[in-house]
């Protein structure tokens, strides 16, 4: 339990450096929500099946999903994906 | 020392994810990281509540049978579980809010640098 | 090239729609290049021009490294002052400092008595601090509003706003793919069960895990879903702007009735008349279980309304 714990918080850091030191922004938001799901099984080691239950689909779903169609607004993924084939194929 | 830190292993866990949202907030450029590095601090801050309502060996405070005698040393702090669930949704709706705003701009300026939109607003407004 | 366009194949058929969502990206992808610095006078202008070469040359790197360097300090250096800060406070999972508490201990002991839930968390939420979760449930409203006001497209009939509905549907046919089989299949199980789970937290929330605002979150994923695999056609069919309207004004008054009066009578509850019932049923807690369906009903079509406004401009 101990260990779990430990190795849970160590990821929800590891993955908020990440989101703050990678450059694709999708890929930030990829680890974003890995980090809320790690977060909703730290609720359930913490005793608070509510806030586990919330959590899930609150920050693994909700917010980035929004987050998400906000990037999909912003051309961001496309232009991306232009630019990438761009470079791959030329 | 160390067994120290150790037994505050969830609080200090909590406290650097602090950090690196406020990091993130204050000195990244990018609009989205900055919403981002936000609602890291957010969940820092449930964790840390959240953490000081966890007492060792005891379950969540919900009642299985109601007719036994109740039993108050068996369950952990309810409060701070009730506090922050209310909080959980209600920062989904700050998020949004910001999100709809950074659209709004990018719609206005078409960058996501906070600095380029300082220097373009400027511009169009020099008062 | 020898390799084929296909985007440039798909996209010269089409209709008007495809045509105008072209030139759509076309204005939104090409901003204009210029120089933000427009410096009046020569000699700024060659100070500029020295500090521009320099910082994009050597300048570049330092000014980077510096700015490396600041921010893993600045994280570092609140995260070390926060870190002290909490060493003196209990430590994690110590026992007699925090439940030696007299409101969480009266919660725990009084909890089942004065409102009928056995999961305690629901009671304090709904009863004891309900006029507080009155206030959540209005900032969710709120933040709906906020994002109708920033985001709806104009609604009215002339031709400028009908062109920004069309683009914006073009944008949206763009971007999300319509009729995706894997994904309508996947939903056609997924999206009942979510939804059925979501009501069950939600008429059970007294009980067990659970409530008004986790149920409300799980009912909004599941709508969502749905939305994301049958798209605006289907949900237009039971939800709109209409249902919107009347289901959160609805809930929010039906809550402030049913608890607002207490303000008005100086925190005197008087009795509903429902009584906590027999503890465990799931029709016992008097007025919990109502409550935490108008909570829910705020949250979930918040959730839904956010999500459709974000993605089309409109309910």
């Amino acid at each position: 339990m101990e260990a779990l714990s430990t190795l849970l918080l160590l990821f929800i850091l590891v993955s908020a450096v990440a989101v703050s030191l990678v450059k694709d922004l999708l890929s930030a938001i990829i680890l974003f929500m890995a980090q809320s799901t790690a977060m909703a099984v730290v609720w359930i080691l913490l005793r608070s099946p509510d806030l586990a239950i919330t959590e899930a689909a609150v920050g693994s779903g909700i917010t980035t999903l929004l987050i998400f169609v906000t990037l999909k607004k912003l051309h961001a993924i496309h232009t991306q994906k232009e630019v990438e084939n761009r470079d791959g194929k030329d | 020392m160390l067994s120290k830190l150790m037994g505050h292993s969830e609080e200090i866990a909590a406290l650097i994810l602090f950090g690196i949202g406020f990091t993130n907030l204050l000195l990244n450029r990018n609009m989205m990281k900055k919403i981002i590095g936000f609602s890291m601090m957010d969940s820092a801050i449930y964790l840390f509540l959240a953490s000081y309502g966890y007492i060792d060996g005891r379950v969540a405070p919900i009642i299985e049978d109601a007719s036994a005698p109740l039993e108050v040393s068996a369950y952990v702090n309810p409060l701070p579980a009730g506090l922050v669930l209310t909080g959980i949704v209600v920062s989904v709706s700050v998020t949004a809010i910001m999100l709809a705003l950074t659209l709004r701009l990018y719609k206005r300026y078409h960058t996501l640098d906070i600095d380029a939109i300082a220097i373009l607003a400027r511009e169009a407004d020099p008062e | 090239m020898a390799r084929i366009d296909w985007r440039r194949w798909i996209e010269e058929g089409g209709d008007a729609l495809d045509r105008d969502m072209r030139t759509f990206q076309a204005i939104t992808e090409a901003p204009e290049e210029r120089d933000p610095f427009e410096l009046p006078h020569p000699r700024e202008r060659l100070t500029y021009a020295r500090f521009h070469r320099w910082s994009h040359s050597k300048g570049e790197r330092i000014l980077k490294v510096i700015y490396f360097s600041l921010s893993v300090l600045i994280c570092l250096g609140l995260s070390a002052l926060l870190i002290s800060t909490a060493l003196d406070l209990p430590q994690f999972g110590a026992d007699a400092e925090l439940i030696d508490n007299d409101i969480s201990t009266f919660y725990v002991e009084e909890g089942l008595r004065h409102t009928g839930a056995m999961n305690i968390i629901t009671g304090i939420i709904l009863d004891f601090r309900g006029f507080d979760t009155l206030g959540e449930s209005h900032v969710l409203f709120v933040a709906a509003c906020t994002v109708l006001m920033l985001l709806r497209l104009p609604g009215g009939d002339d031709p400028e706003s009908q062109l920004a509905r069309r683009r914006a549907e073009a944008f949206d046919r763009h971007f999300e793919p319509r009729g995706d089989v894997i994904l309508a299949n996947c939903v056609r199980v997924l999206a009942p069960l979510l939804i059925v789970f979501g009501a069950y937290i939600l008429l059970n929330g007294h009980l067990s895990p659970g409530g008004g605002f986790s149920g409300g979150t799980v009912l909004g994923a599941g709508l969502i879903l749905y939305l994301c695999a049958f798209g605006f056609a289907r949900t237009g069919r039971f939800f709109n702007f209409k249902v919107f309207r009347a289901v959160t004004s609805g809930a929010l008054a039906f809550y402030a009735l049913s608890k607002g009066y207490v303000f008005i009578t100086g925190a005197n509850g008087i009795e509903n008349g429902l009584g906590p019932g027999v503890y465990g049923r799931i029709l016992s807690g008097g007025l919990l279980m109502p409550l935490s369906v108008a909570v829910g009903l705020v949250v979930g079509c918040t959730m839904y309304a956010l999500y459709a406004l974000f993605r089309k401009g409109d309910l």
